[in-house]
């Protein structure tokens, strides 16, 4: 039966064990993998805006003289413009702006906790990640502002007719969002700003407790003992992630 | 037991052109992102200005996904199989968008 036999380049040993594929180690691709199916996820959230924004009428006229209603998509600038303890005033997507500030700080902290962890530096991963834990913290905090805002809304709402839950065609002051109704613009836009920025606010709060594990586990020295600091390496890659998508839904929900 | 017996390791001290290259990525990353908001407010919207934030954005990807997640510097197959996905994802977001704007052709 010699004819059957498989010829196996002794070069490449692979059925010896104890090779890694792709020259990665298991939890790096496997981190990989996820992360990329988790960018369909997004990818299909981003085109299912991108589809629903273009099937809806664009407004048409100056930015300045914005009114919002549900008959068309509203301009981003318009409706992000407000700001914690500035009650009022108009300042055009400057808390977005400071959210993203956060993020990408927060991104750079964990790529030098990452740099640290190469060193074997416990002292400088410790401090970086402690750093990188409060960078998410604040931007959750800013959502969580960011959201009691837009659901409560503006002190003086908007007059729209719409079909309220009961099927009821009805013309009332609307004020704030929520799934079926809101004052900004066409109900879709307020189900897709909560279901995009929340989907992407329940991956950072996975990040932030990733992140916390990773931190109280380099400070009493497992990591060390562990010998290696890969771990830190891998919720790296998913913060970077998370810093990723934030990019793209800042350009798609708040420029474009 | 395990952890009675502390394995010191040896830190090895600080590249200072690594950690500058971080530093200067975030610059950059910054520097684009004020960019884009110069142009949110200086360019009347269309379809000029979404071409530039997508370019822009694009931009900002790259280095996040080198410089941050390191992407270059795995082995060949997995940057592609990374990579490759991501290019038919952008040619579906272009589909749907066209797909989207003909709805609002049939509908108004």
């Amino acid at each position: 039966m010699s004819s059957t036999a498989i010829q196996v380049n002794s070069k490449r040993g692979i059925w010896g064990g104890g090779n890694e594929p792709l020259k990665a180690s298991y939890g790096k691709l496997m981190m990989w993998f996820f992360l990329l199916s988790d960018i369909f996820t997004f990818g299909a959230f981003l085109i299912t805006y991108g589809a629903i924004r273009m099937s809806y009428p664009a407004y048409e006229g100056a930015a300045a003289d914005f009114v919002s209603s549900n008959e068309y998509w509203p301009i981003p600038e318009r409706i992000f413009d407000a700001f914690p303890f500035f009650h009022g005033a108009h300042l055009p997507l400057v808390f977005v702006g400071l959210m993203t500030f956060i993020l990408i700080m927060s991104s750079v902290t964990m790529v030098l906790a990452v740099e640290a962890g190469h060193r074997n530096d416990k002292n400088d991963v410790v401090k970086w990640l402690l750093w990188t834990l409060l960078g998410g913290i604040t931007f959750l905090s800013c959502q969580a502002w960011e959201w009691t805002h837009f659901i409560h809304g503006t002190d003086d709402g908007t007059m729209l007719t719409y079909i309220n839950s009961f099927n009821n065609i009805v013309t009332e002051t609307v004020y704030g969002a929520n799934l079926v109704v809101n004052e900004y613009g066409p109900p879709a836009f307020a189900q897709l700003f909560f279901f995009i920025t929340g989907f992407h606010g329940f991956h950072v709060t996975i990040g932030v407790v990733l992140l916390f594990l990773a931190f109280y586990q380099a400070a009493v020295g497992i990591y060390q003992q562990r010998g290696h600091y890969e771990m830190v390496e891998k919720i790296g890659l998913y913060w970077h992630f998370v810093d990723l998508v934030w990019v793209f839904v800042f350009t798609f929900f708040y420029l474009i | 037991m395990a952890l009675d017996n502390k394995k010191e390791m040896e830190v090895i001290p600080k590249d200072a052109a690594k950690i500058r290259k971080i530093w200067l990525t975030a610059l950059i990353l910054l520097v684009v992102t004020a960019i884009e908001f110069v142009f949110a407010f200086t360019m009347p919207r269309g379809i000029l200005l979404y071409v530039i934030f997508i370019l822009l954005t694009i931009v900002k990807a790259y280095y996040i996904m080198m410089e941050f997640m390191h992407l270059g510097e795995e082995a060949k197959p997995l940057f592609y199989s990374i990579i490759v996905p991501l290019i038919f994802l952008v040619w579906l977001i272009i589909a749907l968008m066209k797909e989207g704007a003909d709805i609002f052709l049939m509908r108004w």
